[in-house]
């Protein structure tokens, strides 16, 4: 103990002399390419799902192709854990030479790889593609930061209402077409049957309260100039927070239980036959029909505020994209569009269920597959985009509105108050991406 | 180490025969020498990654930073002036130092409890408690921890069944989450102090506790007045320790609030550290975050020390 005492003081003043010298700087690391090889291996980084046989077929096939018009080229794929997908796309853009030339990524971290200096401009290979005529603008808008393009849709993903048609009938109810409505009938099924959430709510499945938020014709942030502005706190987006926590409490989902709930929590809820209604993805069929309540459900639109209109969903989905790392960039570019491209957007659609990003090809599956039309419709009512700000990926993962949201549920801060603190966070870190 | 009882009293007797032959009047380099691997390992480990850490708290230092897309900028004690401006952060800070102290005091308390007990006890139950302490120690937090929570759970765990309390939920207020997560702590950081107390104990020599019997002391006056002042030096230890620890308690609060609680309500200074610098990758900030905590545990460290020293205690 004597000696570690004496240490102490010798290596304070070590740790305070570092300090002060400034000379040596922490890591930077150079993300440029370094040349456009027309041979040797790509290496690929796609999200392993849960079930990922099919999706590896289709995959298999697109490369096929590639390699067929590509004799020098060797293709390598990895399915990469969604879980902590984060982690290693930070170590790919920290390390170009362990990075691999393409990576599917999460729509909404678009903005965010790209001010990390990760995801090439591919806009004017993007712009003289055939098949990229029929993206929908939704999905466009979901690969664009100021105007320039960083990758290419895969699928989109979109949120619906999920119900018990079991239940309903045994209430005789209709499912619900407006927000007032939704909310009563919620209700409405809780008082009768206080066994089931009458619609299943969490605190922290920010992507099922946005529709609430846009359907009252509020914003999560304005356009500022080259920035965003948070909107989060105006009167309209005020009336969507409300109208959303008002699902919270003894009537539909209590807050001791649902409060914690994120999207998934919700989802599973409804599947293993503990609510009623959930807001469910396309996405979240197969869990669904995994579940208790196979055979006992139907999907439609989540209403919006005026009787017999769609509230606006979030159009989620993956994209793939170019690393600016890559030193085969011709070759990376051919294959992504090879992997994105109409004909493997529809197989993807046939093995997966994931809803292509063409208006075109979106169109056929929905007449091969009737379960996909409510969310067809759904985007065809037009989806929106959460801001393409860097700052949106620190917004998302510091948990700013599932905080608003929790503040709110559990009594804490009543909706003014908790929505001016988001907007105030929210607009701290807009001002941090710049 | 000298104690106020004559059974210490002989050892200092004894330590020059362990001591080199001639007298070392000016010891030059050789000490330093013999230090060397030691001080190369703590540089490496120690001092160049505190180093790193304090200089990145003055950088502005994201993940654009580290993969280039932007420079990295000095900014002073920007990134500090953000910290301390930050309601939020002095939230977390009071919550962590009251619960850490809570766990410390359960800790200790617990843990001399049970290591005085062990004295007492025949060698069957004892040797029952040891495992099971030591299996607790032995436990992975992380899985410690989910265990914890599955055992509260509101749904299927069988604390509420057991106790009838349908589906009441643990987690959802803020003092019942801390309270669980306290007794996680307790769970999994008591048969350290016990182990270290009772070596500690075992080690006082029965004539002195067989004296002070002798001389009509309670069992409490014994603890008190005899065995607490001789393991004096092993409580610092253990307490500096628990300090440490419980200060940095991470996986519990992480595991078991999910990453913070209701609206943040459990967090605590590390997660929140983890939460700034790598959930949203504020990696200057979450290291200033770092610098702090360093300085406030080096600050309660010294201080805890020099109090200990003006007892007239030498450690």
């Amino acid at each position: 103990m004597k000696l570690s005492a004496r240490i102490a003081a010798p290596a304070a003043a070590l740790v305070l002399a570092g300090l002060t010298a400034t000379a040596c700087a922490p890591q930077t690391s150079d993300t440029g390419a370094k040349g456009d090889e027309k041979t040797g291996t790509l290496r690929v980084w796609l999200f392993q799902e849960v079930g990922n046989k099919p999706k590896e077929k289709v995959v298999d096939t697109a490369v096929a192709a590639f390699r067929k018009a590509h004799d020098g080229a060797k293709v390598e794929i990895e399915y990469i854990p969604v879980e902590t997908r984060a982690q290693r796309v930070k170590a790919a853009f920290n390390d170009p030479k362990s990075a691999p030339d393409l990576i599917e990524y999460g729509n909404t971290d678009t903005a965010g790889y790209v001010k990390d200096g990760g995801l090439a401009d591919i806009t004017s290979e993007f712009g003289a593609w055939a098949d990229a005529k029929d993206t929908d603008p939704a999905a466009r808008q979901s690969v664009t930061v100021d105007g320039k393009v960083y990758g290419a849709p895969l699928f989109v993903g979109v949120r619906a209402l999920y119900y018990r048609t079991d239940v309903f009938a045994d209430l005789g109810i209709q499912p619900p077409k407006s927000q007032a409505e939704l909310i009563s009938t919620a209700k409405k099924i809780h008082k009768r049957k206080p066994d089931l959430y009458g619609l299943a709510v969490g605190g922290a499945y920010t992507y099922g309260a946005m529709p609430f938020i846009w359907a009252n014709g509020g914003e999560l942030a304005d356009r500022d100039g080259s920035s965003y502005k948070a909107a989060i706190n105006s009167a309209k987006a005020r009336k969507g927070i409300e109208a959303y926590t008002s699902l919270f409490g003894a009537g539909n989902c209590p807050p001791a239980k649902c409060a914690a709930m994120g999207g998934n929590a919700t989802v599973t809820a409804f599947a293993s036959g503990k609510a009623a209604m959930a807001i469910g993805g396309d996405f979240s069929h197969t869990a669904v029909e995994d579940g208790s309540v196979k055979g006992k459900y139907a999907v439609v639109p989540l209403p919006g505020v005026t009787e017999g209109s769609i509230a606006p969903a979030f159009a989620g989905g993956n994209n793939i994209g170019v690393l600016r790392s890559s030193s085969h960039r011709t070759l990376a570019v051919d294959l992504m569009k090879k992997l994105t491209g109409k004909a493997s957007q529809a197989r993807m659609f046939d093995a997966m269920g994931f809803l292509p990003t063409y208006s075109d090809v979106r169109a056929d599956a929905a007449k091969r597959e009737p379960f996909v039309e409510p969310f067809v419709k759904t985007l065809g009512a037009g989806a929106k985009f959460v801001p393409a700000s860097p700052a949106w990926g620190q917004i998302d993962s510091s948990l700013i509105l599932p905080t608003m949201f929790q503040e709110i549920v559990s009594g804490r801060k009543d909706v003014a108050k908790a929505s001016d603190d988001a907007a105030k966070k929210m607009d701290a870190a807009f001002a941090d991406a710049g | 180490m000298t104690v106020n009882s004559t059974a210490y009293k002989t050892r200092p007797a004894s330590a020059p025969r362990r001591r080199p032959a001639s007298p070392a009047r000016r010891p030059g380099w050789t000490p330093w020498l013999y230090l060397l691997p030691a001080l190369v390992l703590l540089g490496g480990l120690l001092v160049y990654p505190i180093y790193q850490l304090g200089l990145i708290s003055f950088l502005e230092y994201t993940q654009a930073q580290v993969s280039g897309g932007e420079p990295a900028t000095f900014q002073g004690f920007g990134n500090y002036s953000a910290l301390f401006g930050d309601s939020q952060f002095w939230q977390v800070l009071s919550a962590t130092v009251v619960f850490a102290a809570a766990c410390v005091l359960a800790t200790l308390l617990v843990g001399c409890a049970l290591a005085v007990l062990l004295t007492r006890i025949r060698a069957v139950p004892r040797l029952a408690l040891m495992l099971g302490a030591l299996g607790a120690w032995a436990t992975p937090a992380i899985t410690g921890s989910t265990v914890w929570v599955f055992l509260f759970d509101a749904d299927f765990g069988p604390v509420n069944r057991i106790l009838g309390l349908g589906d009441h939920s643990w987690t959802y207020g803020r003092y019942s989450a801390f309270a669980l997560v306290l007794l996680e702590v307790l769970w999994c950081s008591f048969p350290f102090v016990m182990v270290t107390v009772y070596a500690g104990i075992r080690a006082i020599p029965t004539e002195v506790l067989e004296a002070a019997a002798l001389d009509g002391a309670s069992q409490w006056r014994i603890w008190r007045s005899v065995t607490a002042p001789m393991l004096r030096p092993i409580l610092t230890v253990v307490t500096i320790q628990s300090v440490i620890w419980d200060f940095k308690v991470f996986t519990q609060i992480y595991v078991m609030t999910n990453g913070g609680g209701i609206a943040g309500q459990n967090l605590v200074l590390n997660v929140y550290a983890y939460q700034k610098a790598f959930a949203s990758s504020q990696y200057s900030l979450g290291s200033a975050i770092g610098v702090v905590m360093l300085l406030i545990l080096l600050a309660v460290t010294l201080v805890y020390l020099r109090l200990v020293r003006r007892q007239g205690e030498e450690l």
